[in-house]
């Protein structure tokens, strides 16, 4: 089972229908006992990341998403889900992510309109394949695929800096304004700043890839 | 820049006619909204153009249905009033609510809809006439006016105003469709468009008068819009989705493909 940790914030039932529609046995989970036992963790987020911080440790998930990472359990923190990985952002200054990466959020170049609401390309980072953007075969059908496979779905006005010890996570990145980065990983931690679960066909082939990290479908 | 086929719902059934009048069946709701996803557009809007209370139920066993299979972002609209309303349509699936003649009305919802569930799901959709006699330039304030009640009621709002105060109050995206070219096929109102592109600094969708494809390349390129909004040039089959990308591609402006 696939636990959508569910803290109360928005329409968070995309996330888990898309990973069922990969096959996927994916569920809205609020019980954290639950979300501990499952053999992957989704965190999504939309919204504020102070409203989702605030929500998601009076939910007590918190808790769970530092015990999964910390036993190895795959994980994919999706758009705000990824923002509450680092330690903090510019959004709320009080508001405090879970700091298991180092870096804050940043709002994103005030040149462009904001927020970023559009597809754009993700550029793999060259030196780091990624399971999660499908850079490197790991499956039978992880090889390359056509031009078009990088795009996805952005809706942010915010966007982690990694320093440097996160900075390795990153491993793909779009340009809003100059670099943005779009998607991390570190073992079984990945991130997508972008929504895998409104990117079309593209979305879907990511959330399989992450489905097959946590040995389902 | 993205495009974005509109399915505008009544009693159900996918209708398009001329300034809201001489409505068309163009088919189910779900229906084309899972062929344009797979067609690859960019994005949805439905839009409940009746939107009497009998039809809400209706419209949520839709949103519903076309949830289960489209996987890009659902843009619903249509007798939005209240928060409520909108939690209704997001735990139905729809990951943006648009609002138009309740806003109007009381402007605080937007400031409630951003509060509660965050400026990246709330759509103002602003339905905008020329002021008699502004046709063409004439002069260059209050040249176009906010209508509601789709087009039925002059308000005497000034649609940059209007733009301006619902970016401050927390909205995520203007839906900014053109009364007078809406359904005409003359191209997309590009004066009014550009003027609310350089009035606020949100993401901005055309709509209203899309009838060929240099129609959509003049959006993207002299109406600073970012999202293209159209309907009855996709629903009769006229064009694809992948002509109209193929277009735009074809004339220096950046789109997703439609094939990976």
């Amino acid at each position: 089972m696939i636990a959508v940790l569910d803290y109360g914030i928005g329409n968070l039932r995309s996330a888990e229908k898309a990973l069922q529609h990969v096959g996927a046995d994916a569920h809205l989970v609020t019980d954290p006992d639950l979300a501990a036992q499952a053999r992957g963790v989704v965190l999504p987020g939309v919204g504020a990341f102070g409203a989702c911080s605030a929500a998601l440790r009076r939910s007590g998930l918190d808790a769970v998403a530092r015990d999964v990472i910390d036993r190895g359990v795959p994980f994919l923190g999706i758009c705000v889900g990824l923002q509450l990985l680092f330690e903090g952002s510019d959004e709320d200054p009080r508001a405090e992510g879970l700091a298991i990466l180092p870096g804050r959020v940043r709002s994103l170049a005030p040149s462009e309109r904001l927020p970023q609401m559009q597809w754009n390309m993700v550029a793999p980072v060259e030196s780091r394949p990624s399971r999660l953007l499908g850079t490197v075969a790991t499956t039978s059908d992880g090889g390359p695929e056509g031009a078009g496979s990088m795009w996805f779905y952005f809706v942010h006005s915010y966007a982690p800096m990694p320093e440097a010890d996160a900075a390795c996570t990153v491993v793909g990145a779009c340009d809003y304004g100059g670099p943005v980065v779009a998607a991390i990983e570190r073992g079984e931690l990945f991130g997508t700043q972008f929504h895998p679960e409104k990117s079309g066909m593209n979305g879907l082939r990511l959330l399989a890839r992450f489905a097959a990290a946590c040995g389902e479908a | 820049m993205r495009v974005i086929p509109c399915l505008d719902v009544d009693r159900g059934r996918v209708v398009k006619g001329v300034g809201f009048l001489g409505l068309r069946d163009a088919g189910d709701p779900a229906e084309l909204a899972a062929r344009y996803d797979q067609e690859g557009a960019d994005e949805l809007v439905i839009l409940d153009i009746t939107a009497s209370s009998d039809d809400r139920e209706i419209m949520l066993g839709i949103v519903e249905r076309a949830a289960e299979q489209v996987f890009i972002p659902l843009t619903i609209g249509g007798g939005v009033r209240s928060v409520a309303d909108a939690k209704a349509l997001l735990r139905a699936g729809a990951d943006k609510v648009a609002v138009n003649s309740a806003a109007v009305a009381r402007p605080q919802l937007i400031t409630e809809l951003a509060g509660e569930l965050g400026s990246q799901c709330v759509v103002v959709a602003i339905d905008a006439r020329r002021r008699a006699g502004t046709e063409p330039v004439r002069q260059a304030d209050a040249k176009f006016e906010v209508v509601t009640h789709g087009g039925r009621r002059a308000t005497g709002l000034d649609v940059l105003e209007w733009a301006g105060s619902c970016a401050e109050r927390g909205a995520g995206e203007i839906l900014l469709t053109s009364m007078d070219r809406d359904g005409t096929e003359l191209g997309y109102d590009l004066e009014l468009t550009a003027a609310v592109g350089s009035t606020v600094r949100l993401p901005l969708i055309a709509s209203g008068g899309a009838g060929t494809l240099d129609h959509l390349v003049a959006g993207a390129a002299l109406g600073s819009a970012s999202g293209l909004l159209a309907a009855s040039i996709f629903h009769f089959g006229r064009y694809s989705i992948a002509d109209a990308k193929s277009y735009l591609a074809a004339h220096g402006i950046g789109v997703r493909p439609t094939t990976v």
